[in-house]
């Protein structure tokens, strides 16, 4: 068993080793380390993906949170400038209210006024044409309208100066 | 105990230096389709999420990658990966192939371990030196190469020089003296287990013992051959 160096063995061993190293790198292990290498990268991939969304989450939580703040400093503006508002309209009616009730009572005044005046014309013209109608029961006697006239004018004056 | 020799043909062809032994022939190609219908059979359906078969490959894979990445950096040692997992695998088949089973035909030895031959061993042994002297100059330059004979002081060059002999030889030879003796011994205890009733109690319970303790010894020769090649190699491709 011992005996002689055999060449050939060296040769045939040197041959189916070599092919053994080339078939099994190709059709066994190469894929196996792709795969593996695949592997590699899908996990890094994977985490760094997982990275990314929680930053990202991190991102839109604040974002939120800032949002809500925004939101509740929005509506408290909103309440305090309804409430100003409501004041001011009260303040406006209130105001209007006083207004249009001075403006009522400035237009009665005018119309009392107006009316006081008219009554008075009235009454002139009535009281004009009475005293003449009594002026000529009185004197049964036909003036002319120029005296008439005079008359009148006289008669209204002196009422004048009685008020 | 019948002498036991090996199929041996001398002078092939008329060619007076060319021989051939037989059983390790028969051995080489049953160790090279074992080794190569495993490993294709290991890398069928390989999947993202590996499972079964895959794992053990991949374990096997890191565990040899684990191997070069102790001795050189990956940059360099990714080069030898398929020359370690096929000296691994190869080694590790065969060391296991004459634990199994002996095959003896008129009085000849057929199937046994192709590394309990020298022939193979040293074979592989050389291979391996020629191949790190051939890494060397290639991958660190022609005057590195030389200079590492001299360093750290040039009166070690004898002793560099008988180093890379005493490697191969050393290398060789513990594969083949350590497989060699597991198979020797086996072949005893199957002698006394045909020596009568008492043999074969006597011989059969040391004879499992040793066979589990030989796959054990494959297992390790394996590795260390493995482990050392990729030493030898670093040692000519590396800084230090």
């Amino acid at each position: 068993m011992l005996g002689g160096f055999q060449v050939l063995d060296t040769i045939i061993l040197l041959f189916f080793f070599i092919l053994l190293m080339v078939l099994v790198t190709k059709y066994a292990w190469g894929p196996v380390m792709d795969m593996m290498k695949k592997r590699e990268d899908h996990i890094r991939n994977e985490i760094e993906e997982a990275e990314r969304n929680r930053a990202q989450a991190e991102q839109a939580s604040k974002e939120a949170e800032e949002r809500l703040r925004n939101s509740k400093l929005e509506a408290q503006q909103i309440i305090d400038d309804a409430k100003t508002q409501g004041q001011k309209q009260e303040q406006d009616i209130i105001q209007a209210a006083k207004e249009e009730a001075e403006r009522i009572k400035q237009q009665a005044q005018e119309e009392i006024r107006n009316e006081k005046e008219k009554a008075l014309q009235q009454l002139q013209d009535q009281v004009a044409s009475l005293s003449v109608l009594i002026a000529g029961k009185l004197l049964e006697k036909e003036i002319s309208a120029q005296d008439q006239d005079r008359l009148i004018a006289e008669y209204i004056k002196e009422v004048g100066e009685e008020r | 105990m019948n002498e036991t020799s090996a199929p041996i043909i001398e002078g092939l062809f008329g060619i007076p230096w060319l021989s051939v032994n037989l059983a390790n022939v028969l051995m080489i190609i049953v160790t090279f389709i074992v080794v190569l219908v495993l490993s294709i059979l290991g890398a069928r359906n390989l999947q993202m999420k590996p499972t079964g078969v895959q794992v053990v490959m991949e374990m096997i894979l890191d565990f040899v990658k684990g191997i070069i990445n102790d001795t050189m950096d990956w940059k360099t040692g990714r080069l030898f990966l398929p020359l370690a997992i096929t000296l691994f695998l190869f080694i590790l088949v065969g060391n296991t192939l004459g634990v199994i089973t002996t095959i003896i035909v008129n009085d000849q030895v057929w199937w046994t371990s192709p590394t309990a031959d020298p022939v193979i061993t040293l074979t592989l042994s050389t291979t391996i030196i020629l191949l790190s002297h051939y890494y060397g100059l290639k991958l660190r330059g022609t005057k590195h190469y030389f200079k590492s004979y001299i360093t750290p002081v040039w009166y070690l060059f004898p002793i560099k020089l008988v180093e890379e002999f005493a490697n191969t030889l050393t290398l060789g030879l513990r594969l083949f003296g350590n497989i060699f003796a597991g198979g020797v011994l086996l072949t005893l205890l199957v002698q006394l287990t045909k020596s009568g009733i008492l043999g074969f109690i006597g011989g059969a319970v040391p004879f499992i013992v040793w066979q589990g303790f030989s796959i054990f010894i494959g297992a390790i020769q394996a590795f260390i051959f493995t482990m050392l090649s990729m030493v030898y190699i670093s040692h000519k491709v590396s800084d230090h």
